[in-house]
């Protein structure tokens, strides 16, 4: 999930009679799964929450390009890497569609990303770890696309309509990434023997970190249910998590790797896996920015901005020339 | 030498500018000054590599010794590589990038244009398909040397000092050799040397319009074409050809 604990701006779920007369029209057309547009009246609630939400979203497309961005130069055929650079371009487009959906809300794109560059917006965790060998370009694709495709696939329903629309543009690409991540993991678990270690190497440490994205158990999230009334957030984070479980253990099985988490068994009860929770610890930790590479990705986004401030400058004050020369005439 | 040996040699100096130059502008993804350049740095970081594949794999058919355009591109040292010079030097600052892109890309849409009637059909199709590419890359890179040029006083002086860096790295691409003496004479490519005028017309009026000033210097730096590069070359091949490399025969 690209937008984790992302704290809904009220406190808890507001009972029809605490809602105002257009609040109750409001949730009504929601419950009618209505879309709402941004001319449409909300709850100042509503559009702080997705906000962030988006804005979370929309970060983690772009600081979510560095980790595959590290391989691109050392992919190691040129059909690899064309796939590998096509791979991060979409990430960007993703990027862009967002913050255009999140501006539709009132707030620029630049007010997001200087947000983001302070430290006081968050992006996905998962992006904190670093990809340490070629068959993490597999891992990434499969793994943490693949989480983020269980998250965006329901939210093509989401009850914004330029969020949803912006998910349904994301997610036809989403698929296609983890399928080319999947094809480098099969490349490489049925390559040479140390094709097959990096392929588990990736695995072992992606696994754990990959079940982090939908974010905490359940029991322990305190911002949903208000997200779900608006349909903004449309699963919890448990249903997720076991869904991708469900999914991947198969697929690791295919691959003939072994899951780092050795009491995974099968529960006939629940139709699913149960499995072992990550280290929440960790988690937190890396929220907090102690992740392996916080520093390093926010550091590099910084410099990206910092360094290109000459060329946005400079683009913008031709243009104004431009556009007077052109008045002038 | 024979008409195939200098045809490889001017096929690997075509794929080996675009496989170097696409490797350097790859190096920006995902730290370029804005979103959308991240995205167009990208896309002609693709159109080069797909050029290569075409250039390197004719190259290896043209050989005839079963080398596919992968092993061209991973599989030779840096005293293999045909490149101009130009193409290898170090991104810099985005304005230097996009200087050396618009140099380049002024240069391979001449070429392109003239191997569009190249007798050799093979050669002929691929120019045929990488020039709608390359137009499209001159109007971008050209447009952004305009308006950095053309813009604040600083992305005035960072250009201008890009120019100057740069300057002596084109004179190559207009140096012709035994390879241009057979390629002409047959009609498959033509000479270097008679694409510098167009060149200088065309960098010359982009220039103009950017407010910047070509160096008074002649002065042409050389060695690319025949395999004595600048220092910069063997560790881009350092890092593109790692695991190749590292993992011999693996499949990827
Ligand atoms: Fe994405
Ligand atoms: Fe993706």
């Amino acid at each position: 999930m690209y937008a984790q604990m992302v704290k809904t701006a009220s406190n808890g779920v507001k009972s029809h009679d605490e809602m105002s007369d257009k609040e109750r029209a409001f949730q009504g057309r929601i419950d009618a799964d209505e879309k709402i547009e941004p001319k449409d009246w909300m709850p100042d609630d509503y559009r702080r929450t997705l906000i962030r939400q988006i804005g979370q979203h929309a970060h983690s497309e772009i600081v979510g390009q560095l980790p595959e961005g590290n391989w691109i130069t050392r992919a190691p055929t040129l059909e690899r890497k064309a796939i590998l650079i096509a791979k991060v371009q979409d990430e960007a487009g993703h990027g862009l569609y967002l913050y255009c959906a999140a501006e539709t809300l009132g707030v620029s794109r630049d007010e997001l990303i200087e947000e983001l560059l302070a430290g006081r917006m968050k992006y996905s965790s998962i992006f904190n770890y670093p990809t340490l060998n070629w068959s993490d370009m597999g891992a990434v694709g499969w793994l943490v696309d693949g989480a983020a495709i269980m998250n965006q696939v329901p939210l093509q329903r989401t009850s914004y309509g330029p969020y949803s629309r912006a998910m349904v543009r994301v997610c036809r690409e989403e698929s296609f990434h983890q399928r080319q991540g999947f094809a480098i993991m099969m490349k490489m678990a049925t390559g040479v023997a140390a094709q097959k270690a990096m392929a588990q190497d990736s695995l072992n440490r992606f696994w754990y970190p990959s079940l982090m994205m939908f974010g905490p158990p359940d029991a322990d999230s305190v911002h949903s249910e208000q997200s779900m009334a608006w349909k903004i957030k449309i699963n919890t984070n448990d249903e997720l998590r076991q869904k991708f479980v469900d999914q991947t253990i198969p697929q690791i099985e295919y691959l003939g790797l072994e899951c780092p988490d050795k009491t995974i068994t099968w529960n006939d009860e629940k139709g699913g896996y149960d499995y072992a929770q990550p280290d929440w610890n960790e988690f937190f930790d890396v929220i907090k920015g102690n992740g392996p590479c916080n520093k390093e990705r926010l550091a590099a986004r910084v410099k990206a901005w910092e360094d290109g401030e000459w060329v946005r400058d400079g683009l913008l004050a031709h243009a104004k020339k431009k556009a007077a020369r052109v008045a002038a005439e | 030498m024979t008409r195939d040996e200098a045809l490889f040699e001017f096929l690997l100096r075509l794929g080996d500018n675009t496989v170097v130059l696409s490797h350097r502008v790859s190096e920006w993804i995902g730290h370029s000054p804005v979103l959308e350049e991240d995205i167009a740095l990208a896309n002609t970081a693709l159109d080069l590599i797909g050029q290569t594949r075409f250039w390197l794999g004719l190259a290896g058919e043209v050989e005839g010794k079963g080398r596919t355009a992968d092993n061209l591109a991973y599989l030779r040292d840096a005293w293999d590589y045909r490149n101009l010079l130009l193409v290898e030097r170090p991104n810099g600052d985005f304005g230097k990038t996009m200087m050396r892109q618009f140099l380049f890309d002024a240069w391979q849409s001449l070429m392109l244009g003239k191997l569009l009637t190249s007798s050799d059909p093979r050669v002929a199709e691929i120019a045929a398909k990488a020039s709608k590419e390359v137009a499209y890359h001159l109007e971008r890179s050209a447009d952004t040397i305009v308006g950095l040029g053309d813009g604040t006083e600083d992305s005035h002086n960072r250009m201008q000092a890009a120019l100057d860096d740069l300057w002596d790295y084109t004179g190559e691409m207009f140096i012709s050799d035994e390879v241009d003496e057979v390629l002409s004479t047959a009609g498959i490519a033509p000479n270097a040397a008679s694409l510098k005028e167009e060149w200088e017309e065309l960098v010359g009026r982009i220039l103009k319009d950017a407010t910047l000033t070509i160096p008074d210097s002649s002065y042409a730096h050389k060695g690319g074409k025949s395999g004595v590069h600048t220092e910069h070359l063997g560790f881009i091949l350092a890092d593109m050809q790692f695991l190749q490399r590292a993992y011999p025969g693996a499949s990827w």
